[in-house]
């Protein structure tokens, strides 16, 4: 893990205690005031966007908001459905995408990679982690989209649309500006978190543990299967919130390939994967600076406040799960 | 220690600029930001000062602007004289602009392609949806058209050019007024949402069987194909330099100079009248402490800009209207 | 059947781990991919203008470059590091330091630990309400400020764990010989801890440096160079959202430039943050909070 390379010489008792007993307490007092800070500023961030949200919470309630799909600047009416929607079901897809990869990749370099590949692997997910969304925003516009456009829709259009029971997900214009792409997209972005994620929670099984399922006779994906799993299944299930929370609020790459659409149709049509829609991220990008009426702005700050909501509730109630789990596991 | 630095530099700078030069911020439309941006560059070889304008859409324009945030908005969707009074801003408009309807037809070039206001209004509605239509094929019996979707692209900010866009389709579609309406943005039957004019033309360039509504200087300096529609007098018209000035001049400038220069120009009557065209507004936040800047900077403008409106193609103002917009800042106790 | 069964069990086994493989070679072929459009495309359009001179409008004689952009994004991501990392720092002293086993730090760190993933365009948002309407300007500070509250539960959480992992009989010594805690936090525990610190900080600043959101509706852009912090700003990233959802073929070339040069920097951050700790990774800090959320399987 970490090497702990310098030791720090310490210096005679005389020089420390130099600053004395007031020198103490301000260091204390500056820690206190920094650690207070980050409660203040998310109360602070909740607080303003609670208040600016007002006038809209005021007008169309939270059920009616959230149920609404009417999105109309002229009329002065807003419904938070589309974006709701939108920003829900390309995160799902996204996972659906990512999370098997995710796992594989992770099982890949903890058992499967020989040794001087490992570090190579691991290294190009982590820089692929660290790689700017406005990256893969631009990247998908230019290079993605225009491939999906002319190789890969056509096809699924051609083969899979006309399935039955499943092929109103396949249908739609297929212009490669849609919710396909932007979910690829984003499961490329979270792909390399969740399975440092998981990478992570594997290499905290025992050796022991795996090498005794091996001397019973299992196989290496029996096991992983029966043995690791049970061990990391946790530590999946966080990586997969930290990718969840990731995608959900992710703005730049979505915002390039998603068609920024808050009329798609019916439900049936906003379910398809060739269907261009909106995300709250992205509603928030195009209208915030230009929302011209007090209440389209206020209900603009209302979608945000749903969202930070949303962000912040998938970790709490992550993370009470496991408190309680724990607190079960104890006694 | 380097904060310090930062900051000195920072003060540093700032001075220097305020003792040489002063910089001002606008932003707004996105349909006169290649003009805006032209003149920048112009005006400050000129006179060294800098006008920052950023392309953010008209709604954006008149948000900003009444949130005093910047120090000019642009809008080509014209406020009426009660909203100028509640938002507390000064309007006068800068330049005429038409907005062409751009598409992506595999096979079908530029001036090809004939469309109807009622066609147009049928594709943004969802009722026509491939471009081999029957309605879309009356108009064009000699194009070879493909059957493939029609993706309609509009803009997902607020935006003037949606204003012009949707008040003409309001005055050719009865079911547009009734069901839509017009605005700086609209609810959308369908289609897909671009960021500004440039995010609209950037997607009908980009997506097979788009179609959208962009602003001509767009289209001069980008390479995509536009449609030749047809007017109220029931000619067909393509959208050039004679046919938005033949449009130009049916705006009513003494009529509208009583109401804060609002103005409804689309659809404009004339045989050679090109139908989808607007002026484009300046918004000024009174009471700002740069008001005096962004005058010189539309004084400058007014006097020595039109070879730039010129050469983007858009429509300069005539000269009478022009002193009045002068006359109407002093009137309003401004100097400059 | 026997044999069957214990091959169809190999035969399983091997199928999933060929897919491993795959999906090793799935992640490994989308890095690629990007990678060489982003330097096909952006090595081809730098040169010495690109830096050093500020953008022409489109369909003006000349190129231009993006001075604006560099210098806004470095200012506005050198003062969020200025006003981001000492608070961090404090904080995840305070956590590790001051408050083991108290409420409060646990609610702190807890909460740390949920807004580490906040949405970004969210605290711009919020920071448009306070720092932007009020000034009457977009200006560059309140970027620097929207950013440093990005990063401040990112480095809060690198330096709580760094702390934690200083082994407890140091700090003894040093008590034992009669010094100040907060002494032996500063010459000793930090001391130790300074590689792991700073890794979290380089990992930090590369994280608000590919951060676009939060500047959309604070720092907003600027065609000009400026340094006045109270005006609006120019960064890379904005810019290359603009540009490239720009119908300007040279515009989208100057993304792509802009593009290479802002991933080049932050995956050298990356890679010297890696070299400074064996396992400094970009994913560290979540890593650190996913194990939190996971730590029954310790327990």
């Amino acid at each position: 893990m970490i090497e702990l390379k310098d030791s720090g010489a310490i210096s005679p008792v005389s020089s420390m205690k130099r600053n004395g007993k007031v020198g103490n307490t301000l260091f204390k007092i500056a820690a206190f005031t920094a650690a207070a800070l980050i409660p203040l500023v998310v109360i602070t961030i909740f607080v303003v966007l609670f208040i600016e949200a007002y006038p809209a919470i005021k007008v169309f309630g939270v059920w009616h908001f959230i149920t609404s799909k009417s999105w109309d600047a002229v009329n002065n009416h807003f419904g938070a459905f589309t974006p709701l929607f939108g920003s829900i079901y390309v995160t799902i897809w996204a996972f659906i995408f990512a999370a098997p990869i995710s796992i594989g990749v992770a099982i890949f370099i903890t058992e499967l990679a020989p040794h001087w590949l490992k570090p190579i692997v691991t290294t190009a997910i982590e820089l692929l982690a660290a790689i700017p969304t406005v990256i893969y925003g631009m990247w998908g516009l230019f290079v993605l989209a225009p491939f999906m456009q002319n190789h890969v829709e056509p096809w699924i259009l051609n083969h899979l649309a006309t399935l039955p029971i499943i092929g109103f997900l396949f249908n739609g214009p297929g212009i490669g500006i849609d919710t396909f792409t932007t979910a690829v997209i984003l499961s490329i972005m979270i792909t390399p978190f969740m399975s440092s994620l998981i990478k992570d929670a594997f290499s905290l099984v025992p050796e022991v543990v795996k090498e005794s399922a091996y001397g019973l006779g299992a196989t290496r994906w029996e096991a992983i299967r029966k043995v690791v799993m049970p061990y990391v299944s946790s530590g999946i299930f966080g990586a997969g919130i930290f990718a969840i929370g990731r995608a959900l609020g992710e703005t730049m790459a979505v915002s390039f390939v998603n068609g920024n659409n808050h009329n798609p149709g019916s439900f049936l049509d906003m379910l398809s994967l060739l269907n261009s829609v909106t995300t709250i991220t992205v509603t928030l990008a195009d209208e915030f600076t230009e929302a011209e009426s007090h209440l389209y702005l206020s209900a603009l700050f209302y979608i945000a406040l749903i969202l930070l909501v949303i962000s912040f509730s998938t970790l709490a109630v992550a993370k009470f799960i496991v408190w309680r789990l724990e607190r079960r596991w104890k006694t | 220690m380097k904060l310090k630095q930062v900051l000195a530099l920072a003060v540093f700078a700032g001075s220097l600029q305020g003792a040489m030069a002063w910089t001002i911020t606008g932003a707004g439309s996105t349909f006169v930001a290649p003009l805006m941006q032209r003149l920048a560059l112009h005006f400050k070889q000129a006179t060294g000062n800098h006008v920052n304008y950023q392309s953010i859409g008209s709604g954006g324009g008149i948000l900003q602007a009444t949130k005093r945030t910047v120090d000019f908005g642009a809008s080509d969707a014209p406020l009426k004289p009660e909203e100028l009074k509640r938002r507390d801003l000064i309007q006068w408009p800068d330049a005429i602009g038409a907005v062409v309807m751009g598409y992506n037809i595999p096979g079908v070039g530029n001036y090809q392609l004939h469309l109807t206001g009622k066609q147009i209004c049928d594709i943004y509605m969802g009722k026509v949806r491939y471009w081999d239509d029957p309605e879309i094929k009356a108009t064009n019996p000699k194009l070879n058209l493909p059957h493939i979707p029609i993706t309609p692209v509009h803009r997902a900010d607020g935006s003037g050019t949606t204003w012009i866009f949707t008040n003409y389709l309001t005055k050719v579609c009865p079911a547009w007024a009734q069901k839509v309406g017009f605005d700086t943005s609209v609810a959308w039957p369908v289609g897909i949402g671009g960021k500004g004019n440039e995010g609209v033309a950037n997607y009908v360039m980009r997506v097979r069987g788009a179609i959208g509504y962009i602003e001509y200087a767009y289209f001069k300096q980008n390479h995509f194909n536009v449609a030749v529609l047809e007017n109220k007098a029931g000619w067909w018209v393509a959208p050039t330099m004679q046919t938005m000035i033949a449009a130009a001049k049916q705006a009513n400038w003494n009529e509208a100079m009583k109401h804060d220069f609002y103005m409804e120009l689309p659809n404009p009557p004339g045989k050679y009248s090109y139908p989808i065209e607007g002026p484009t507004f300046a918004l000024l936040p009174k009471g700002k402490n740069t008001n005096s800047y962004v005058l010189q900077f539309y004084t400058w403008v007014f006097n020595h800009g039109d070879a730039d409106l010129r050469a983007l193609d858009y429509i300069t103002l005539p000269d009478f209207v022009k002193k009045d917009i002068m006359a109407s800042w002093k009137k309003q106790g401004l100097s400059w | 059947m026997e044999n069957v069964r214990i091959k169809s069990r190999v035969l399983k086994s091997n199928v999933i781990m060929i897919l491993s493989t795959l999906a090793a070679l799935y992640g490994i072929v989308f890095l690629g991919w990007i990678l060489v459009s982003i330097i096909y495309h952006g090595y081809e359009y730098l040169n010495l203008d690109f830096f050093t001179k500020d953008p022409v409008p489109p369909g003006m004689p000349g190129v231009g470059g993006l001075r604006m952009a560099f210098i806004g994004q470095f200012i506005i991501t050198t003062i969020a590091a200025f006003i981001g990392t000492p608070i961090g720092i404090m904080a995840g002293i305070f956590l590790a330091e001051y408050g083991r086993g108290t409420w409060w730090a646990m609610f702190i760190r807890n909460l740390a630990d949920i807004v580490i993933s906040m949405p970004a365009i969210v605290i711009g948002a919020a920071v448009y309400v306070v720092l932007v309407a009020p000034l009457q300007s977009f200006n560059g500070l309140s970027g620097s400020v929207a950013l440093s509250i990005l990063s401040l539960p990112y480095i809060t959480v690198a330096t709580d764990e760094m702390l934690k992992l200083v082994p407890k009989e140091m700090r003894e010594a040093a008590y034992a010989l009669g010094a100040y805690k907060h002494y032996v936090i500063k010459k000793v525990t930090m001391r130790v801890a300074k590689t792991g610190i700073l890794t979290g900080v380089i990992l930090g600043l590369a994280r608000m440096a590919g951060e676009a959101a939060p500047l959309l509706f604070t720092s907003f852009n600027n065609d000009h160079t400026t340094f006045n912090l109270l005006k609006p700003m120019a960064t890379l990233t904005i810019t290359i959202f603009i540009y490239a959802t720009g119908p300007y073929h040279e515009w989208h070339e100057q993304a792509w430039a802009a593009g290479f040069v802002l991933t080049l920097g932050v995956l050298v951050a990356v890679i010297i943050a890696k070299y400074l700790v064996h396992g400094g990774s970009f994913t560290a800090p979540f890593m650190y909070v996913a194990r939190r959320i996971t730590k029954i399987n310790k327990g």
